[in-house]
């Protein structure tokens, strides 16, 4: 009895005060962290490295937001989710931000009353499969063995894409990549579907990564981005504007190396002058500081520099920009006008 | 006492509010209207907290997505569904297929359990001892843990389908099927399909009656036995259970097996019946998981039964085979099968945790895939649960009626 | 007489004759041999069965145990090392063993503090679960939640000395008004506890930095670790409610039997990864939208409440296993519920509840494992996670899920042993 009520006490006093409704920004920092959802695990993403400290592609969105709003890239409270839990954790205020490969889609959009701040990496479901099957498009995979994890969107791509082209398969449904890539080893399945990006990251983390090869055909729209509840407008610009700075920084050449030199005084191009807030009050708009952007971009990098170091050519993944390079290049990533 | 209350002091003196506490008479009642109001308070707060969040959220509580297409597919259905039947089905597939494996699970958990459970009391010093560690290994392991380390015993043991194939007779295949129709592989089992043509309601009927005539001459060899005392043999039973389906079956050849083809296709097996890995795991892990617990219910009830018992009826004259089914048995039966129901129950409920293996039962349909795919978290929890309870209720109420049944007999 | 004898006796031997070792075949290791394993046929094909069984078992499992690599830094360095041979990798332990006990977000230089509270957990439990050291020891035992908490979890001092304070407040209150009803002096006791724990909570939330250690998330809390603070927490915290539910179950009150026969009869129908769903994705929307538990007290919630029914359904064995005289004798002795349920029939029926409690934790415990499937890293969750996804060990899974396999084996185990014990022990009291 007496555990009982002193678990009692001890409950209370772990009840974390409160989110939901429209002060999500004003609670992070009351708070002094910033609660973050990401996946349980995914090379490049957000995957705990040996030493317990979150990183990847994702990650740095949360770091930055953190960086931008409490002004410490290291505030951030990361919390594990999976296909099934992100939701629910995201529509009860257990985190304030998702940022975790999760597709822009008018339902989560508007049923499950979402609001996705943009898009951080335009991707697109494909599959992977061992050379030795000499199979060269995804048309020629009838009757062949899919492994995919469930809960996600990729799930219902497949589906529509078999009853499409009117060939058969037979679907595994895996819980957690770690499973879907032993399944995938040990052959029973044929193929893996996910993300084209997700591919990239299991294949490298492949013994031969070599034998392996990602089919041409991309047979979704994948807009993975990070999202917010509905009906506060207010965090979602923050976050919102905190991907577009990173984005824009990129564009405009501002990278970790060079922010604080730019910063320290208004240069030619005023664009960057606004964006780093030498000029123009824009950090007061969205409720910040007027140099939010400047620590956003101190916390890592720039898109592109964010993009180099998690899942660039360079690193194990290896992905190219392709749709991700500026528009300048011929990709897809616009941010607005800072103006 | 009461009596002595009724007519005694209370009426005399009236009501007064102090008797709500110290009168027994209202005491009860007092408490229950205390518990009363504590239960509405906390209902309707959580009613309210519900309404709040709802409202806050935008969402609402509606059934209306089962009738949703589901758009996905299922890989193992044994009705007709595709990625286009609703959530509704898919969910019923979810139930089927969450059936299909307690029911099979249990019929080889009480095989695994019983003998084991026999053996352990065996006289062979190696064999009981290798069951005590069988039961004790999985008993004191998590079942989860199991069900992953049987999940890649299967997907790393059997061999790919692709090694059978020939690709459309071009490739001489790594290894042939076994007697030409089966082929254990890490997506599962592939076996001939069954097919039935024109005249299978004769063949089912002959089953049938081959049943009914089994049972008919069982209970004619007992009423015999216990009119005349005149044993007449009992084989004869097996004669009339065969026979007539044989027979039909050869006459009328309606039944045909389809072996499983190599050649079609160039990543599976095709035709045929695949039984998936996933089952096989997932029906092997609980099945050797559950045995280990049934294997101690019946070492137990074989204990119950005193030695005594099986002396006094060697000393009637009953041979050894008779003692075990006629003193032993009916009498271990009783301490067995309650413990062996509640174990069904609990192998019914650990089957939820298909989706370990990737076997799309009911969690992982309804509780899984639906659930993400609609955000209706509250709509599917509860249907699960509902489910679940469904069957409990089911097995306890089995349980209580044989209970009641053997409780007759005592005196 | 002896002559007669004499005569018609050809032959009598007067001395005897020396013993006679026994033939070979009925003696030492044949003979135990022929009888315990070659009795019969069958028996003999049964013996032949599980010798190759052990054969077969021990000639995978010993070249993979004996040629085991301890020292490698991922899963292709072991291969390099072994070669072609059998041995298993058992670097993933070395390398991840932290991670594998602790989870991979709760602090390094902490470790020690979840271990001293593993320790400590032995000389709490000590008074309570062994019947020979003296009573005045389970004052440890009472202590013990409180220091566990504050190694855990961390924070100022204050939060657990105020909660134990508390609760020494509402037991003297208790004590002072013992001759009130039960159900008064209960209230008094609450009153009193509830107002120190207030006084306390304030006290504690002004003095944050007063003694404190570094505060901890529940949500760092990962690896074996957190199944063990899980089946602590759960199996403890279900105990008190499991006997209210069967004291309830046993009412004469209708509403509250039924009350606690509906939650018993709905908790035991459903599967705990129900249970599970319902603390991860439904219990929010039950709270009121400004509060926020963590994941893991939800989960503690929701396995409690799966553990008391089943507790309760253990004692309610016990309660009717209690011959009906006892009842009536307390009747008789004029004692009102509350001091006949404390004083005679709970002490008698718990005792006999024992081993069926024993298998109620033991089978808790196990199914902490489940927390893994709501995205909860623990032992289980870390190796489906973490450990199998990274490059480095993607592929090593006999070694991980043997480890598991075996942390389990021991706990538990080492549990039913002693729960035997403790039975053979209580027997021969009574005798």
């Amino acid at each position: 009895m007496k555990t009982t009520v002193f678990l009692g006490t001890a409950s209370a006093a772990m009840l974390v005060a409160g989110l939901a409704g429209a002060q999500t920004l004003s609670d992070v920092q009351e708070r002094g962290t910033l609660n973050c959802g990401v996946s349980t695990g995914l090379t490049g993403f957000s995957a705990p490295n040996a030493s317990g400290e979150w990183e990847g592609f994702d990650v740095a969105v949360c770091r930055a937001v953190a960086a931008a709003v409490l002004d410490d890239p290291s505030a951030v409270e990361f919390v594990p989710t999976t296909g099934k839990t992100r939701f629910t954790s995201l529509a009860s205020g257990e985190i304030d931000l998702l940022s975790r490969n999760t597709t822009w889609t008018f339902s989560r959009d508007n049923d499950l009353k979402f609001e996705f701040a943009g898009v951080n990496y335009y991707d697109g479901q494909g599959f992977l499969i061992p050379k030795e099957l000499g199979v060269t498009s995804a048309k020629d995979l009838d009757g062949a063995t899919v492994c995919v994890q469930t809960g996600t969107t990729t799930e219902l791509n497949l589906a529509d894409f078999f009853r499409k082209n009117n060939i058969s398969y037979e679907p595994v449904p895996i819980e957690t990549n770690g499973e879907a890539q032993q399944q995938y080893i040990a052959g029973a399945c044929d193929a893996y579907t996910t993300d084209a990006s997700g591919l990239a990251a299991t294949r490298a983390s492949f013994e031969n990564p070599s034998e392996h090869v990602i089919l041409p055909e991309i047979i979704s729209k994948e807009p993975l981005g990070p999202l917010v509840r509905h009906g506060d407008s207010e965090w979602g610009d923050v976050v919102r504007w905190t991907l577009n700075a990173l984005v824009a920084a990129e564009e405009y050449g501002v990278t970790s190396a060079n922010v604080q030199d730019m910063a320290s005084a208004p240069g030619d191009n005023p664009e960057v002058n606004r964006l780093l807030g030498t000029e123009g009050e824009l950090g007061a708009m969205i409720g910040l500081d007027n140099d939010w952007a400047v620590k956003a971009i101190s916390a890592g990098g720039n898109y592109g520099e964010l993009f180099a170091r998690h899942i660039g050519e360079d690193t194990p993944v290896g992905l190219a920009r392709g749709l991700n390079a500026q528009w300048t290049n011929g990709g897809l990533l616009y941010a607005p006008p800072f103006r | 006492m009461a009596s002595i209350s009724d007519h005694d002091t209370p009426k005399r003196r009236g009501f007064h509010p102090g008797m709500l506490l110290s009168d027994t008479r209202y005491r009860g009642l007092t408490f229950q209207f205390i518990a009363l109001i504590a239960i509405i308070c906390i209902a309707s707060w959580l009613g309210w907290n519900l309404m709040r969040n709802f409202a806050a959220a935008g969402l609402n509580f509606s059934y209306g997505f089962l009738d949703n297409p589901a758009n996905y597919d299922i890989n193992q259905t044994l009705i007709d569904y595709t990625s286009r039947s609703s959530h509704l089905r898919a969910a019923i597939v979810g139930v089927i297929n969450t059936l299909l494996v307690a029911i099979a699970g249990c019929i080889l958990a009480t095989l695994i359990g019983v003998s084991a459970g026999v053996m352990r009391l065996s006289k062979n010093w190696i064999v009981a001892r290798l069951m005590s560690v069988y039961v004790e290994a999985f008993r004191n392991v998590p079942v989860l843990i199991w069900i992953l380390i049987i999940g890649t015993v299967v997907t790393l043991s059997g061999g790919a389908p692709r090694d059978f194939l020939t690709r459309g007779g071009s490739v001489e295949p790594d290894r042939g099927l076994f007697l030409g129709s089966f082929a254990f592989t890490n997506r599962g089992l592939y076996a001939p399909a069954v097919e039935v043509g024109p005249g299978w309601p004769i063949v089912l009927g002959a089953l049938v009656a081959g049943i009914v005539g089994f049972f008919l001459w069982r209970s004619h060899v007992k009423r015999t036995l216990f009119n005349s005392g005149k044993l007449l043999p009992v084989w004869p039973s097996w004669v009339i259970l065969i026979a007539p389906v044989v027979i039909a079956e050869l006459a009328l050849g309606s039944i045909s097996f389809i072996r499983p083809d190599v050649a079609a296709n160039n990543f599976n097996i095709q035709g045929g019946t695949l039984i998936g890995k996933p089952f096989i795991a997932l029906w092997l892990a609980l099945s050797v998981y559950t045995g280990a617990f049934i294997a101690e219910n019946v070492r137990a009830g074989i204990l119950s039964v005193s030695t005594g018992q099986t002396e006094a009826a060697a000393a009637l004259g009953l041979r050894p085979r008779r003692i075990m089914n006629l003193v032993v048995l009916p009498q271990a039966l009783r301490v067995i099968v309650p413990p062996l129901i509640s174990q069904y129950l609990n192998l019914t409920k650990n089957s939820s945790l298909a989706i370990a293996v990737g076997y799309a039962d009911i969690t992982a349909t309804l509780g899984g895939i639906t659930l993400n795919q609609t955000g209706r978290a509250i709509e599917c929890v509860l249907l699960l649960m509902l489910f679940y309870l469904v069957i409990s209720l089911t097995i306890s109420g089995v349980m209580n009626i044989y209970n009641a049944s053997v409780a007759l007999k005592e005196r | 007489m002896s002559d007669t004898h004499a005569q018609s006796v050809a032959f009598v031997r007067e001395s005897f004759i020396p013993e006679q070792a026994p033939p070979a075949r009925e003696t030492g290791a044949i003979r135990w041999v022929r009888h315990n394993l070659f009795p019969t046929i069958p028996n003999a094909i049964l013996t032949l069965l599980a010798l190759y069984v052990i054969y077969v078992l021990l000639s995978g499992l010993l070249p993979w145990l004996l040629g085991g690599v301890w020292n490698a830094g991922s899963l292709s360095e072991c291969r390099e090392i072994t070669g072609a041979g059998a041995g298993g990798c058992f670097a993933v332990l070395t390398e991840r063993w932290n991670q594998l006990i602790f989870g991979f977000a709760f602090p390094q230089t902490e470790y020690w503090r979840p271990l001293l509270a593993f320790v400590l957990l032995f000389v709490a439990g000590a008074p309570a679960l062994l019947p020979d050291l003296p009573r005045r020891l389970l004052i440890l035992t009472a202590l013990y939640p409180f220091v566990a908490y504050w190694l855990l979890w961390g924070g100022t001092i204050l939060t657990p000395v105020s909660a134990f304070l508390g609760v020494l407040a509402g037991y003297f209150a208790f004590k002072a008004t013992d001759r009130w009803s039960f159900a008064l002096s209960l209230g008094a006791a609450v009153v009193a506890a509830v107002a120190v724990w207030w006084v306390g909570g304030w006290v504690a939330s002004q003095e944050r930095d007063f003694l404190a250690i570094q505060r901890i998330q529940s949500r760092d809390m990962g690896g074996y670790m957190l199944n063990m603070i899980l089946g602590t927490v759960c199996i403890s915290l279900s105990l008190p409610f499991g006997i209210l539910l069967a004291l309830g179950r046993q009412s004469r009150l209708p509403l509250i039997k039924y009350v606690c026969v509906a939650f018993i009869e709905f908790v035991r129908g459903v599967p705990l990864i129900t249970l599970l769903f319902v603390a991860n994705v439904v219990l929010a929307y039950f709270l009121p939208p400004d509060t926020n538990f963590d994941l893991i007290l939800r989960v503690i919630i929701m396995i409690t409440m799966f553990a008391s029914a089943y507790i309760a359904e253990v004692i309610r064995g016990g309660l009717a296993a209690l011959p009906r005289g006892q009842y009536e004798a307390a009747d008789s002795l004029g004692l009102d519920y509350a001091q006949a349920m404390r004083l005679i029939i709970l002490p008698q029926a718990l005792k006999i509840s024992i081993p069926g409690i024993v298998n109620v934790a033991v089978g808790l415990f196990k199914d902490t494992t489940l927390v893994s499937i709501i995205s909860m890293f623990d032992v289980v969750g870390m190796i489906r996670g973490p450990i199998l996804a990274s490059t480095d060990w993607n592929g090593v899974y006999w070694e991980l899920y043997g480890f598991a396999a075996l942390l389990f084996f021991v706990t538990c185990y080492g549990i039913s042993q002693y729960s035997q014990w403790l039975e053979r022990k209580l027997a021969t009291e009574h005798r």
